[in-house]
């Protein structure tokens, strides 16, 4: 019995016990000097398991009485947060040594909050979808205020961890809601007690206060309000991971708790994510106008994508599912290629997160302006871009549901937002003279920056099968 | 027997509590705290709860009340100033205490005159001949649970991490005691004699 359970779940058993054992390690045997290998040792791990995961065979496991649900869609969930998380944490020990910030707790923090997003995306039951979140989120809060002599890092901690905890309350409240309603808190179990009929009123509430708390977690309007700050003020290798992985995690968590909890009420919760969908589409599109710094800009764009993601989740179909898992593959590689430029962002050996400091970056740097370029071509969702077709999926879904009002809105929401896009690839090839950056790339950087820039011209043959694979995820998720 | 454990432990649960609020020495105040806790807990033995009692003890006496003492006597808080304004809070207080105990007996009543009163206890827990409080947390914590009580362990973990990468400073300025040098240390190495010649001097 606790055997073909731990079976189930050995993937995160494997991670939590290498960070327990790694932790051990670094305690011991060394300070910070030996970092750089527990960088490389579990990036390695997150990327087997990845493979591993990958590989597993098709079908649906549960473990710990539906506690924990092994199924296509969360198979196909960690291996976009795994291998994300890898690339990023080799991306970050160079940034992290240059900036003296490299110690060993780092990969182990990294490491843990993954085990806690594998929790979340496997999540079958109340109980075990809040440990996984807080378990993502606590590693979460510790990495943003990982620069600690800095007062902006230190603040961005202290705001996630204090709005964090406010929306896990939030989160909770609902969930007892639903718990006192439903006289369960496993997924399949509040399923019954909805039936096909009409929510009563309590459930009604617990909904949407579960919904408040997880639309925090993917940072949809009016919910976002920490992400600027936070994206600013943390160290940029933390920025890229804040902006891969856990978005994955909590949009996988939110299409199971809807379909796997809820699936019997779609009309009842697609139109609140639909009004979340379109308020963060607009939002982000248009506060991003104003930004001069790089990171927060990236922060807006990152509301913005959430707001696409989610529409595909207010379609409500198996379609949509599928068009939401193909929106965050491209999105989050999209993301790791922007963010390797970024991190280079150096002028005399200090980081530089202005816009105006990309000014006639092609005359220095031809090739990787022509990278970014086609990557913020890619965010901005021109065609033929593979970023285009992540919002075309997700348009079609919604109006294949009858939700043309929101695509007609993300349609013009695109279009706003592609302005604060080309405007640095303007600046880049039109701008005015200026000292221009020279910072240099190191090897990893310049393969994930023109790597992804690779799939985002080349993946429009057949997006490298994602959309086959996802649409198999997503049927396993409906059943 | 028990009617006499009853009213003994109960007496001085109630009479301690009383201690703390009015006694003028804070640290006496965190003492009498800890006699209240200790009281309840033989309370929650005579009512057959004995992980409650055993948490009580172990917990709050062992772990929080110790806390507050340190504070106590660490923090320099005025406590005659903050019991000043006693009268002005005096009205409010008494408002509270009077809500929180009208609950409190709505509690009661329910639990005493509801029409299936019986039912709503023995659903709570199983029989008591069947298997004890602890043996029934137990089982369930450690095998229908277990993978949110180890999760719980692992969060606890990243806690613990989190508060030492965010304030420990490994200072290199200070000197440092290092045992198995001074255990190496020995005479020879440590002293050399010198024959001082008288009137000579080194």
């Amino acid at each position: 019995m606790i055997a073909t359970d731990l079976n189930t779940i050995l993937p995160e058993v494997v991670l939590a016990i290498y960070a327990m054992a790694a932790l051990m390690w670094g305690v011991y045997r060394g300070k910070d000097a030996e970092a750089p290998m527990l960088f490389w040792l579990t990036a390695m791990m997150l990327a087997g398991l990845g493979t591993w995961i990958g590989l597993e065979p098709e079908g649906t496991k549960t473990a710990f009485n539906d506690a924990f649900i092994n199924d296509g869609f969360a198979r196909f969930s960690k291996v976009m947060i795994l291998f994300s998380a890898a690339i990023i944490l080799l991306m970050s020990q160079e940034y992290l040594k240059r900036n003296k910030l490299l110690q060993f707790e780092f990969p182990i923090l990294v490491a843990l909050s993954v085990v806690g997003m594998m929790m979340m995306v496997s999540a079958g039951d109340l109980m075990a979808l809040y440990m996984g979140l807080e378990l993502q989120s606590l590693a979460l809060y510790v990495i943003a205020a990982f620069r600690r002599d800095s007062a902006r890092s230190t603040e961005a901690g202290l705001k996630y961890f204090v709005l964090g905890a406010l929306s896990s309350g939030l989160l909770l409240y609902g969930a007892s809601l639903i718990y006192g309603f439903a006289g369960t808190t496993s997924f399949g179990g509040i399923t019954d007690a909805i039936g096909q009929g009409d929510m009563s009123l309590g459930m009604l509430i617990g909904l949407v206060f579960l919904l408040t708390g997880l639309a925090f977690k993917v940072s949809a309007v009016p919910f976002h309000m920490w992400t600027p700050d936070v994206y600013e003020g943390s160290p940029t290798p933390v920025t890229a991971f804040f902006a891969t992985a856990p978005k994955v995690a909590a949009m996988g968590l939110f299409a199971r708790v809807m379909f796997d909890a809820f699936g019997g009420a779609i009309a009842d919760w697609s139109q609140i994510i639909a009004l979340l969908s379109v308020l963060s589409m607009f939002l982000g599109a248009i506060a991003a106008i104003g930004q001069n710094n790089i990171k927060r800009l990236m922060a807006y764009s990152s509301i913005s994508h959430m707001g696409f993601a989610l529409m595909g989740l207010a379609a409500g179909s198996e379609q949509g599912v599928q068009a939401m898992l193909i929106y965050m593959a491209i999105y989050i590689t999209m993301n790791i290629g922007v963010f390797a430029f970024i991190l280079n962002m150096e002028k005399d050996g200090q980081a530089v997160t202005d816009i105006a400091s990309l000014n006639l970056y092609s005359r220095v740097e031809p090739l990787r302006a022509a990278a970014l370029m086609v990557l913020l071509f890619s965010l901005a969702g021109i065609p033929p871009m593979v970023g285009f077709f992540g919002k075309f999926y997700v348009l079609q879904a919604a109006v294949d549901q009858g939700l043309l009002w929101l695509a007609i809105g993300g349609v013009i929401a695109s279009v706003i937002g592609a302005f604060y896009y080309l405007r640095i690839v303007y600046l880049m090839y039109f701008g005015e003279a200026r000292e221009a950056l020279d910072g240099t790339m190191p090897p990893i950087h310049w393969a994930a920056l023109m790597a992804s820039a690779f799939v985002m011209v080349a993946g429009i043959v057949n997006l490298f099968g994602v959309g086959t694979l996802a649409g198999a995820a997503a049927a396993t998720l409906l059943k | 027997m028990t009617v006499f454990a009853f009213y003994l432990f109960a007496i001085v649960t109630v009479l301690s509590g009383l201690f703390v609020v009015i006694s003028r020495n804070p640290v006496h105040s965190v003492l009498w705290l800890i006699l209240a806790f200790f009281s309840s807990a033989g309370l929650f033995v005579l009512l057959g709860a004995e992980f409650v009692a055993m948490l009580l003890v172990i917990v709050y006496v062992g772990a929080v009340a110790v806390l507050f003492l340190f504070v106590v006597m660490m923090l320099d808080v005025d406590f005659a100033e903050l019991r000043g304004g006693l009268a002005q809070y005096l009205p409010m207080g008494l408002l509270i205490g009077v809500v929180l105990l009208v609950e409190l007996g709505l509690v009661f009543g329910h639990w005493t005159f509801a029409e299936d009163y019986e039912a709503a206890r023995a659903a709570v827990t199983p029989a008591l001949s069947d298997t004890q409080n602890t043996v029934a947390l137990g089982q369930l914590i450690y095998t229908q649970y277990i993978y949110l009580f180890q999760t719980a362990g692992l969060i606890l973990l990243v806690a613990m991490i989190g508060a030492i990468v965010l304030t420990m400073r490994h200072r290199t300025d200070v000197k440092r005691q290092d045992i198995l040098a001074q255990m190496y240390r020995d005479p020879a190495k440590a002293m050399e004699l010198k024959d001082v010649k008288p009137g000579q001097g080194l």
